[in-house]
């Protein structure tokens, strides 16, 4: 067992646990924030996906000891003015079915339009590519980015979805 | 209060199971509705599925399982259309496990709604009637005056009162009759019908939903679970000492196999959901016990367990077509004479499927707290599950463990993903036999290749097909051999023809038999079973006869279904050809059949008939010189009834698609000497986002009665990217996955 200080969603926590555990089980066994979710734990499924340092990562392949630097999960990626911008379109587009892999769709769409806030379909496909949905709502995946792109730099105060329009 | 005891038995009729997915009937007396709707006056509840608040809130309690069909959404939109509530106004709970007030709570064969739509619009429209008589009494006016509308009664002079403002009144009503209640003009809906966004789906999106496999309960410990790679291998051994050393590891034992589990489940599966036996670790938190687990050394007793090999199974299903003809199941005289006539062209197909997991996105798990009775307090267990018919596990526990039922508590969780899979309540047995060894509450998951392993396979199997068509190229003679597979003599889920098939009721001049090979690969429900394999093979092979016969596919299948008619007049469950062909036509239409396309581009057509819908699908696909093939777009059009939730059917639909494609294309289990070869995402594949079709959905809403959409838009699409692949390359492809035929999706 090995201390060790993580930041996530901008708090500082200390854990103390083996250095092999996965960030993955950190999360969600000891810091019971259990929006990332377990796959695969093989990082073919994108489920456990969060940010460190703003890029996307598999958590379920990523030893508490290897990571190195502030983590962001699902729970922390709606800012003080509301929802994320994403988190908006995929309520609008009705995008979950089951909702079980969405955090990690969403975390990866995330990533993606930090650096790219006008994403054409490759480069969703590209970016979205490590992100499996076993119920099929990728169509609505990739609509829900689209429309997040729209307003992704405007500054938006989203706060919580309607659900006008939902759908298609 | 006075309560109702009822035994459960008495709300479920088994109806037919036939194989082809749950056929559910409940019948919940009128009598017990009345009944139930009076015990709650008083209480604020107008009744059991419904509460209003004096603020306006109105809650609303949804019974079934949600896996991601969307039932959560749709139940309660049918209570708040005929209550005449404002959508807005209403919040969804998920209703306690109580088959005393909700019946059966359970969620498979698509058979939720057209079970649970007449009970939910009395729900609504007995909510309806109390709050109008509430508004009658308050304003000193008629009843016949007043409506409910927007989540108010409002009279004929404009005067109207607020549900919020009618609710405590409304509860002392008398509960109206449930035989007399009168029912909306669906004309004047303006909830059914709309596209309504999930109710979870901000929970979803912020991380916030919980999941089975995200339960914590005080004192809970985290729990592993290995099998013998064969099924049926019994635990003797294993390296007890070395594992106990490792870090975050409480306990580890070995559970020994219990049949008992087997009989306490959906008479459909009975014998299916045994604990089987293992070794067990508990310790600190999941990882800890993945990680003892990757460490276990077991010494297994194979000397009862499964040897199937699919190699050899593959060998077998091609001599039983060659040699043996099998039952039969039907047989019209002609067929025999059309074979042997030269006149006519002959046909003759073996087709074969592959057996396919689950592969639920959320690993199986089950969290369980046993508490140990003394003196006059009895034995009791705490359960959660996520399970499509989570009160099963009440029987488990008490067949297994002499828990009485009474003394379980379950709480049915959200599920990530079922198709079938959490029908069967394996893992449920294996949490409540950790918990009551250990006597502390246990959440145990299950690996990605536990659940690959140990899953209910959807059956492979294999189908020779003969025909012969006349010099007009009309059809003279269907000759169908299924070749399936049985465990214990008894055909396994899925496997075989089922009653209602296309062959089996429109055709005049058809032969069925069947064959079955043993089996000791455990099978299961798997997304519209039996369905989406024969219509693979009753497909394609339309298809090819009506290449053999020269003519146009559309042109030869709407042949096939003949003058307009009720198969069985006024079952559901029966095919009605005149529902089938106006399907068929919108398809062509919508999709430009015949059209202009690119080299290497072609579409293909196909048509299926399950769970009461009436669904046909136009793929079309481009293929390049190396045999990688893109899906461009599929066109579908569904025949389910009154669509209740638009963007849920929707959803439905375009899942169904995707995923029908992503197994088709690379998805198979395959077995040698008992074992399962493929151990996780990286030899059993799922489609990714990049080979997505775009999926154009028309639905026609027929007076068909309202039916679920979870399962019938599957079955009609690997046929439709076959015939498509062939009418661009000329190459047929009898089996699947594509993948093993020499043709990669992109």
């Amino acid at each position: 067992m090995s201390k060790y200080t993580l930041e996530i969603n901008g708090n500082k926590t200390e854990v103390d646990v083996s250095p092999e555990m996965p960030l993955l089980w950190v999360l969600r066994d000891k810091l019971k924030l259990t929006g990332t979710k377990f796959g695969c734990g093989i990082a073919q499924c994108g489920a456990c996906t969060v940010h460190i340092n703003g890029v996307a990562m598999r958590s379920c392949v990523l030893p508490v000891s290897a990571v190195s630097g502030p983590v962001t999960t699902i729970e922390g990626l709606a800012g003080d003015a509301g929802l994320h911008p994403l988190q908006t379109a995929w309520i609008e587009h009705d995008v979950p079915q089951c909702g079980y892999c969405q955090a990690g769709q969403i975390m990866s769409a995330a990533a993606l339009l930090s650096n790219n806030a006008q994403p054409n379909d490759d480069d969703i496909d590209a970016a979205m590519a490590g992100n499996y949905c076993r119920c099929g709502t990728y169509i609505r995946v990739r609509k829900a980015i689209h429309s997040a792109a729209l307003f992704y730099n405007a500054d938006t105060s989203a706060g919580q979805g309607t659900v006008e329009g939902v759908g298609e | 209060m006075k309560t109702t005891q009822m035994n459960r038995r008495n709300f479920l009729k088994v109806s037919a199971l036939t194989g082809g997915g749950l056929m559910l009937e409940m019948t919940l007396p009128s009598a017990l509705v009345a009944q139930e709707l009076g015990t709650l006056i008083g209480s604020k509840e107008l009744n059991v599925y419904v509460q209003i608040a004096s603020d306006g809130t109105i809650t609303i309690y949804s019974a079934n399982a949600e896996m991601g069909q969307g039932i959560k959404t749709s139940l309660p939109m049918i209570i708040a259309e005929e209550m005449g509530a404002k959508w807005e106004d209403v919040v969804v709970l998920q209703a306690p496990i109580d088959s005393s007030k909700f019946g059966l709570q359970g969620a498979g064969g698509s058979t939720t709604i057209p079970r649970s739509f007449d009970l939910m619009r009395k729900m609504g429209a007995s909510a309806r009637e109390m709050l109008v008589g509430a508004a009658s009494e308050s304003m000193e006016v008629k009843r016949q005056d007043l409506q409910a509308i927007d989540s108010r009664v409002v009279h004929i002079s404009g005067e109207s009162l607020s549900f919020g403002e009618l609710a405590a009144l409304a509860v002392r009503q008398p509960v109206p009759d449930p035989e007399n209640l009168s029912f909306k003009d669906p004309r004047s809906y303006t909830i059914i019908g709309t596209s309504v966004g999930s109710v979870d789906n901000l929970v979803i999106a912020t991380g916030k939903s919980q999941f089975g496999i995200d339960v914590d309960v005080p004192d809970m410990k985290y729990a592993s679970y290995t099998r013998s790679p064969r099924v049926g291998g019994i635990a003797l051994s294993f390296n007890e000492v070395q594992i106990k050393k490792l870090p975050g590891v409480r306990d580890a034992f070995i559970v020994e196999p219990d049949d008992s589990a087997g009989e306490a489940t959906m008479s459909f599966l009975k014998g299916l959901a045994v604990l089987r036996g293992g070794v067990a670790i508990v310790g600190d938190d999941t990882w800890s016990v993945f990680n003892a687990k990757s460490k276990l050394v077991v010494k297994w007793d194979n000397s009862g367990a499964s040897d199937d090999d699919w190699a050899e199974m593959i060998v077998e299903g091609k001599r039983i077509a060659k040699q043996e003809q099998g039952e039969i199941r039907l047989d019209n005289t002609s067929v025999d004479a059309a074979l042997a006539n030269s006149d006519n062209r002959t046909i003759e197909s073996f087709y074969q499927f592959p057996y396919v997991a689950h592969v639920c996105m959320e690993p199986m798990n089950c969290t369980a707290s046993y508490r140990k009775g003394s003196g006059a307090e009895p034995d009791a267990m705490d359960i959660w599950v996520p399970s499509q018919f989570p009160a099963q596990v009440k029987e488990i526990a008490e067949n297994m463990l002499g828990i009485k039922q009474e003394n379980v508590n379950v709480t049915g969780t959200r599920m990530g993903g079922g198709f079938g899979r959490r029908a069967v309540h394996d893992f449920a047995a294996e949490a409540m036999a950790i918990s009551h060894r250990v006597g502390l509450p246990i959440k145990l998951t299950w690996t990605r290749t536990d659940d690959i392993h140990n899953d209910f396979f959807r059956a492979g199997g294999f189908e020779n097909m003969k025909a012969a068509v006349d010099t007009n190229g009309k059809l003279q003679a269907w000759d169908q051999h299924y070749i399936g597979f049985a465990h214990k003599g008894k055909p396994v889920i899925g496997s075989g023809l089922q009653g209602n098939e296309l062959s089996m009721t429109a055709l005049s001049n058809a032969r069925i038999t069947q064959s079955m090979m043993p089996v000791n690969t455990p099978c299961g429900a798997w997304r519209a079973p039996g369905s989406n394999t024969n219509a693979f093979v009753e497909q394609s092979f339309i298809h090819e006869l009506s290449h053999l016969a020269g003519r146009d596919h559309l042109e030869f299948l709407l042949e096939m279904m003949g003058e307009r008619r009720w198969i069985s007049e006024g079952n559901v469950n029966s095919l009605n050809t005149g529902r089938a062909i106006d399907v068929i036509k919108l398809a062509a239409q919508k999709a430009d059949w015949g059209k202009t396309m690119p080299k290497g581009s072609a579409q293909g057509l196909s048509f299926y008939f399950c769970h009461a819908a009436h669904v046909a699908e136009i793929a079309e696909v481009s293929v390049d010189a190396n045999q990688n093939f893109r899906v461009d777009k599929v066109t579908v059009v569904v025949d389910v009834g009154p669509i209740i939730n638009l963007s849920g059917a929707m959803s439905q639909v375009q899942g169904s698609v995707i995923d029908g494609l992503s197994t088709m294309a690379m998805q198979q289990i395959t077995m040698k000497r008992g074992v399962i070869q493929q151990d996780n995402f990286d030899s059993y594949p799922v489609m990714r986002i990049a080979a997505t079709p775009e999926v154009d959905v028309h639905f026609i809403q027929s007076d068909n009665k309202p039916t679920g959409l979870g399962e019938p838009a599957l079955p009609p699409l690997a046929p439709a990217v076959t015939n498509a692949i062939f009418a661009a390359t000329g190459v047929r492809i009898r089996s699947m996955p594509l993948s093993d035929e020499g043709f990669n999706l992109v």
